[in-house]
Order: C-alpha cells, then structure tokens, then sequence
C-alpha cells in the first residue's frame, strides 16, 4: 500500500518526540567532552572533564557499584522465593501481599525515607553505613523482581512441570532448583538487570538516606550539578551514562527475545490445537 | 436481500508482499452471482490472500483489477466496498454488546435509530440468538460468538459475503451443527459469497462450486462432485479425500493411455474369490463403526486403502480378495499422453 | 502435594515479611504518628487545606501532574501507535530511542532539561539565533513539565505498544469492513481497546510524577511542588512533624491514584513504577 499522507506526519511526529529524548543526552555528551561549552566545538575536544570527574567522584561511582550488587544478591534471596509463593498460592492473600510489596514503587520515596530516618536514624552505626542506603533500595527495587518472575512463571504452566518433577520423585527443593528456577530465569535476568539499573540511579531515597561518607552516584550528579562547572556536570552525567546505558540496552535486547519466546510458544499452542481438532 | 446479486470477477490479480514473498500468482477468477465459491488449500496456499483482495484489505500487484459487477472497485479501500466480513478470531469488538456489535455497521453509515433498532432485531431473530442481545461479548460461547459475527456481517446488507475460515475455531461438534445453518442462511439469503476454509468436508458441504488452490495458484475449479470424481492432478487428488494408485496394465482399456488409475477407499469392495480381480495382505485393520479401513499390500507399488462395509473380521495378514468398481476409475488429465488444459479457469 | 508443601512456602516468603515488616511497615506506621505529633496534633493531617502555602504546593503539583499525565497519554499513544501500526526501516531504532530513558534517575532528567532550556541551552540559542531574544524556562514550572513528560514518555509509551500489540488485527479490518472510516476506527475500536492501558500507565505518571523530587531538586529550589515542600519543612524549618505529615498526605494521594486506576482497569498497575 502506499505511504499517505498520514503516515509521514505520524513519523515525523514520532521523529520529533525522539529527537526530545535523545538531543539532551547528546548535548550532554558533548558537553562532558568540549573544551569549553560556552564557546562550543570548537574549542575542541577534551577528556579532561571526564579524568576531574573521576579524581573527585569515583568514590561515588564504586559505592553505588557496591550497593547495586548488594541489592541485587538481596532482591534476588527475597524476591525469587516470593514470587515462587504468590504464583502457588494465588488468592486473596497472596494479592494483599503482592500489594503491600508494591507499595514503596506507589509511595513516594521521599515519604519512605523519612519513615526510615525517624525510625532508625538514631542507630548512629547503622545510620551512617551504606546499608541504610540499601535499605531503601531493596525496598524499593523488590516490587520489580517479585513482578518479573511472577510474570513468567503465571505465562508458563509450572504447576504441571513441577507434578510432573514430582511424579519422577523429586524433593520440594529438587524441583526448586532443577524446574522452577532454570525456568523462571528470563524473569530473574530481566528483573535483575532492572534493580541493578534502577538502584544505581535511584535518587529520591538516596538522597535523604546519604550522609557525607555514603555519597553514591546519583548524590554525586546532585552535587555537581549545583556547584560545578557545566563541563564537569556533564562529563559526570556522561560516565552515569556510559555505566546504565548498556544495562539498559541488555533490558530491551532481553524483552524483545522473551516477545519472541511468547510469540512462538503462543503459535506452537495453536497450530497443536489446530492438528488436535 | 439486495434486488440483484453481485458478481465478483477478479482479473490478472496477484500479490506480492513488500518481503519479495510471492503469496498469489496472477490468475483470473469470476464468481457468479448469488453463488457461494470455496476457497480450499492447506495453509500458505494464497487462499486468503485472494479472500483479502476481493474485501479489499490487500491491493493487488499492479494490473490487478477487483470488479463488482463490472464496476471496478480495486481503488476502493475495503470501507467503501460494502462487503460483510466474517473472521476466524470473529473480531467482534469487546467494548460493545451483541446488539450494539450487530448496529455498528448501520450507525457508521448513519441509518436512523429505529431502523437500525429494527435491523438488528430482525438479525438477531434469524440468527436464533435474541436473548444474547444486551450480553457483553466476553460472555458467548464460541457458537454463540459466531452468530454474531453472522449477524453483524449480514446486517449492512452487503454486496458480497466473505468469510475467513470461520468454523475454524470451533470444536468439531459445532462445527458441524453451524455448517448445515450456514449452508441454509447462504441459501436464503442468495447473496454472494466467497468461504475460505482448508477444511474439504466444509468445502463439499458448502460450495456451489470450490477453487482448490496450492502454493499461489489455482489447482482445480470446479463442483464439488468434479473436483471428487474428476481430479485435474495429484494435488487436488491427494488433498480431497484418500485416493489409491494403481498401475495401468490392471484396466489397461480404462486407463486410456494413462501409466496409473485412481481409485477412491469406497470404490473397492470385498468381494467373494471368484470376483475378485486381486487380492491383497491385511497390514492394518481399523474398525471405524459403520465401515472397516483396511490397508493392503501386495498389489500395486504402493499399500491399498480399502473401506469396507462387510461385518466381520479382518485380521491382520490374512489375504483379502477385491473388487474394483469400474466407474470409480479415475485417471488424471497430466498423466494422459495428450495434456489437456490443466488449469482450468 | 499441595498442602503438605505449606510449612516450606511459609519458610520461603518469610525473610521477605520480616524484612518489609522492619523496613517498611513499621516506619510508615512511626511516620503516620510523628505526623501527629506536632503542635497542631491530628490537624497536621489537613494542614494541606488549611495552610495557603501548603495548599498551593498541593493544588500546583496536582495541576502540573494532571497535565504531564495527559499530555504523556497523547504524545505517547500518536507514536505508540504509529510504531506497532507501520513496518518501516529504523522503526526498532526508533522503539529503542524512545524507550530507553526508562529508568534515567529525576536529578540527571532536571540537568537535560538544564541543557534544553537552560540559560546555556539549546532552545535558548535557537531562539536567540531566531528571535534575538533568549528562550529560558528551565527553572520554572514549564522546565518541571517538560522533565516530568520526558520521564513519562517511555514508560507509558512501553504499556501503550504492549496493549496494542496485543490488539487483533481483525477487529479493525471488521470495522473497516463495515464502512468505517479511519477516525471512527480509532474512535470505536483502537482507543476502547487501549484503555485499560492508558488508565494503567496514567495514573504511574500521575504517581510519579506527584512524588518526583530528583528533578524538581536540580532545577531549583524555589519551585513549590510538594515534594519539594516536604523536603524543605524537615531539612530548613525541621519541622518533622509536618514534613511527615505532609508525606503521609502524599503518599495517600498517589496511593489512591494508583489503586483508583485498577478499580477502573481492571488489571495490575504499579508493575513498572
């Protein structure tokens, strides 16, 4: 059929809309990397924004590393047993508790934060370590493991893999480990790689949580935003990028191959009913 | 319904999709009007393709022509075409009830309310499905569903009626019971119409005449009893019904030239000894209820697929005498040695 | 096997209860009585009514929500539609540009906006270059709208794809088969279809965007979103009470915008909060 009228003037609306997306990003980039970005391009390019950045942040930088993985082991202990409980059980409280474990992504961090502090802020150790900040992370990045691998688990019949397990002689844990987690697994990847993203940029909660020995990245970008020059902003924003692009770009690659998953099983399913009448 | 039936001719359509896949190869096709014509093939055939070109959701490659009696309607998108569409999924739209499904084909061209009121009534009176009117889609049975699709389709009073496999999804009972009320509402509503199924029994049933088609191209049209009785080729003689292979020299003045026979299951019967003229090995015996099937070796290259009426036993390596009936003798015009027109169009 | 199996799902969801239990229950319960602990007692609880400044913070982020949430719906639903409509060279760059700022943090969104509009940004320059005079409106509330619709887009823009994907294509070539014109297609069929996703993904915007602190917090201080109300009671006036109960309101609201949206569409919301 012939492309009318309409279809350029959605595309090109489409166009704009991304051009809204991806012009600032670019603009930082090139920023983090100009000489001077007032002046612009031409006065050339530079890594040293990027070396200044790294000398007074990269302490942020590892910090959130550390928490992000923290909150990724600890998601994973909680979260993968959880969904594996709510998938089983289902009912009504298994969607009472499915609601209270999505609350924190309803609620805005900063009302968690300061539920947090009033109750736990004058356990000074405690208060003053990372772990405060994973806390909140691990509140607030849980919802996202416990829906990713409940997903795949209610768009598989696991119920019959594990009688059938079961049928073999298979343990409880058995059929954990052999059937329900290698089968769970794109939900598990896809909901890891979403903490580990989420957690390394997650500000709101970061932000109240920190003290001045806990900075993360995000604490950092606040930081420099409001007293550094532009360069070294956006040489800062440009490393934020650099680290929780490709983790993002994994997350896309991952939902795509799991569309097509769904997509070939939903097939399969059909053409075996279609033989079966 | 309309005063005068619509004829469809299609003329040197094909399709070619933008991937370089070639789904139909150009043909010319006409269906009468008042007729209802199958389209049959397996699954990638072009069948609906061809379904799609006629309702006008796909345009043909360049040169194709869609005519309505004789009116070119090949610009008109599918909108403008007043044909009613019945779709395997039913698409009926969820959001909306039976009764407000069956109208929306009237409120879109705009009819006034108590007609429309009146219209859809009378739709749902001659599907036998009043008491559904104010239920949500989600509700309906698979059977119930396809009524509606029915009803809607047949609502706008449309030019042609075309219809994507829609028993498909269907188990087989129903299949059945709405097969015959199709055929009966076809009849008469005496509107055209073109069905598109991969099911042969629904062709036979249905078609006042069937277009097989395989990969892209017509194989046989023709009534059901010519395309049964008469196969153009082996296509259309393996995919309607089962058909045995028999070497030439065992009717050698039936076989017309021919270097092999066909013979449908039920043109072979088991006859005494003195009868017969052959008899085969018993490898499978399958007792269907009315009729037993019996696989046989031992006569020509290929196993023989008899269905015999007789009670009684057949065991598995005893021999069994046949008899062929000679009208049920069929060759195939490609294997003559003098190629008629194969494709007939 | 099924009940035998109890006491072990039991085991399994436990450290998960404890945890939320320590870390999340407990608190907000600490918090809902901090709030009530001030000077003005319970009445903390309605001094969003009833202090100006607080009600304007309120009614000002409830507006700016409301119209980032409609405004994210429509831009989002145009292009959501177009990409799963039309095959074309570069429509999975497409996808992927328009979805990847999924979990770009408020505080980075606020610097992009500084660049965009800021008093060395692009749109300043282009203006400049165009008009003579130089376009600023990063540190206002247009500069707050225009981050909070860049943070929603790729989220409601993802619901919308995923909703229409799973759109049949018949239903449409039904209605077309029926005489219908494009516009009533979109009208009748598309958009009913998509709605439970647009109630899903708008209230998540509405939510989110009531409770965005990161970007606000770049932008400036000065603009009175309640968030940013919030965070100036507990850390410049330390009123604890009233920053608290200021939450408790807050969360509420989104709370209730969230479970409000799933009475109405009938499926799971939060899930890409």
């Amino acid at each position: 059929m012939p492309r009318r009228g309409l279809f350029w003037a959605q595309l090109l609306f489409t166009l704009i809309l991304c051009a809204f997306l991806i012009v600032p990003v670019v603009l930082s980039a090139l920023a983090g990397l100009t000489e001077n970005f007032f002046v612009g391009l031409e006065s050339g390019l530079t890594l040293r924004w990027v070396w200044e950045v790294w000398g007074l942040y990269s302490q942020t930088i590892y910090l959130s590393l550390i928490i992000a993985f923290a909150c990724l082991a600890v998601t994973l202990l909680l979260g993968v047993p959880t969904a594996y409980v709510l998938a089983r059980k289902g009912g009504r409280v298994s969607r009472l508790i499915e609601e209270t474990i999505v609350l924190p992504v309803a609620i805005p961090g900063l009302a968690i934060a300061l539920a947090l502090i009033i109750t736990y802020g004058g356990f000074r150790d405690f208060r003053a370590s990372w772990a405060f900040i994973l806390v909140g992370h691990v509140l607030y990045t849980l919802p996202f493991m416990v829906r990713s691998v409940l997903a795949v688990l209610s768009s598989m019949n696991f119920r019959e893999l594990e009688e059938g397990a079961a049928s073999l002689g298979a343990s409880f844990w058995q059929r954990f480990w052999t059937v329900i987690l290698p089968n769970a697994r794109p939900g598990i990847l896809a909901g890891s790689l979403m903490v580990v993203t989420l957690s390394i940029g997650e500000f709101n909660l970061t932000w109240m949580l920190h003290t001045p020995v806990t900075k993360a990245l995000p604490v950092g970008l606040a930081d420099s935003y409001a007293s550094m020059r532009l360069e070294v902003a956006s040489a800062y924003t440009l490393i934020f990028f650099v680290m929780i692009i490709p983790l993002l770009l994994a997350m896309q690659a991952l939902s795509r191959e799991n569309r097509v998953i769904a997509t070939k099983r939903a097939e399969r399913a059909v053409l075996q009913e279609r033989t079966a009448t | 319904m309309t005063s005068e039936n619509t004829a469809v001719s299609l003329r040197a359509c094909g399709k070619t999709f933008a991937d370089g896949t070639r789904a139909l190869e150009q043909l010319d096709l006409e269906v009468g009007g008042g007729e209802t014509l199958v389209l049959l093939g397996p699954s990638g055939c072009g069948k609906t393709t061809l379904l799609r070109i006629v309702a006008g959701l796909e345009m043909p490659d360049a040169g194709g022509r869609v005519l309505f009696n004789d009116e070119d309607v090949s610009a008109r998108p599918i909108e403008k075409r007043n044909v009613g569409m019945v779709f395997q999924s039913y698409a009926l739209f969820p959001n909306m009830s039976v009764a407000e499904n069956v109208a929306y084909g009237l409120r879109v061209r705009r009819a006034p309310k108590a007609e429309i009121a009146a219209r859809v009534a009378e739709m749902l009176a001659m599907m036998r499905i009043e008491e559904l009117a104010e239920r949500r889609v989600d509700q309906l049975s698979g059977g119930q569903r396809q009524r509606v699709a029915l009803a809607r389709a047949i609502a706008v009073r449309p030019r042609v009626l075309l219809l994507d496999e829609p028993l498909t999804a269907l188990d087989a009972l129903l299949r059945d019971r709405l097969r015959v009320e199709i055929d009966s509402l076809l009849r008469s509503l005496g509107i055209t119409a073109i069905y598109v199924t991969h099911d042969q029994a629904e062709a036979m049933a249905l078609g006042d005449r069937i277009v097989v088609m395989s990969h892209g191209r017509i194989a046989q049209i023709g009534t059901p009893q010519e395309i049964y009785h008469r196969p153009a080729n082996d296509f259309v003689a393996d995919f309607i019904g089962t058909v045995n292979r028999l070497p030439a020299r065992f009717f050698p003045e039936q076989a017309n030239g021919s270097t092999e026979l066909l013979v449908r299951p039920e043109d072979l019967d088991v006859v005494p000894a003195a009868e017969a003229d052959f008899t085969g090995r018993v490898t499978s015996s399958l007792f269907l209820g009315n009729r037993t099937r019996l696989v046989l070796e031992g006569i020509g290259p290929e196993p023989l697929v008899v269905e015999s009426a007789l009670r009684g036993r057949f065991d598995v390596g005893t021999d069994v005498p046949i008899r062929v009936k000679r009208e049920g003798l069929m060759t195939l015009p490609n294997t003559r040695p003098s190629p008629t027109e194969q494709r007939t169009l | 096997m099924d009940r035998r199996d109890y006491p072990t799902l039991f085991l399994l969801i436990l450290p998960a209860a404890l945890v939320f239990l320590a870390f999340f229950i407990v608190p907000m319960v600490r918090l809902a009585f901090v709030g009530a602990s001030g000077e003005d007692g319970l009445a903390a609880y309605v001094s969003v009514l009833t202090t100006p400044r607080h009600f304007e913070s309120m009614v000002a982020t409830i507006l700016l929500s409301l119209g980032v949430t409609f405004a994210a719906l429509a831009v989002s639903t145009v292009a959501g539609l177009f990409l799963v409509r039309n095959r074309f060279p570069g429509r999975e760059t497409l996808i992927s540009v328009l979805t990847l700022p999924l979990a770009f943090p408020g505080v980075v969104i606020g610097f992009l906006v500084i660049l965009l509009a800021g008093r060395q940004g692009l749109v300043g320059d282009v203006t400049q270059a165009l008009t003579g005079e130089k376009l600023v409106f990063a540190y206002s509330m247009a500069g707050l709208f225009v981050g909070y619709l860049y943070f929603s887009i790729p989220r409601v823009i993802l619901t919308i794809m995923a909703a229409a994907e799973k759109l049949d294509p018949a239903l449409e070539e039904a209605a077309r088969s029926l005489g219908a014109p494009a516009w009533r297609v979109v009208r009748d069929v598309i958009l009913p279809a998509l709605k439970p996703g647009l109630i899903a993904s708008g209230a998540i915007c509405f939510a989110t965007s009531m409770g965005a602190f990161g970007t606000a917090f770049t932008l400036a201080t000065r603009i009175d979103v309640l968030p940013m109300t919030i965070y100036t009671e507990f850390t410049l006036n330390a009123n604890i009470a009233g920053a608290a109960s200021l939450s408790i309101t807050l969360g509420l609201v989104t709370w209730a915008a969230l479970f409000i949206a799933r009475s109405l569409s009938g499926s799971t919301v939060a899930a890409s909060g």
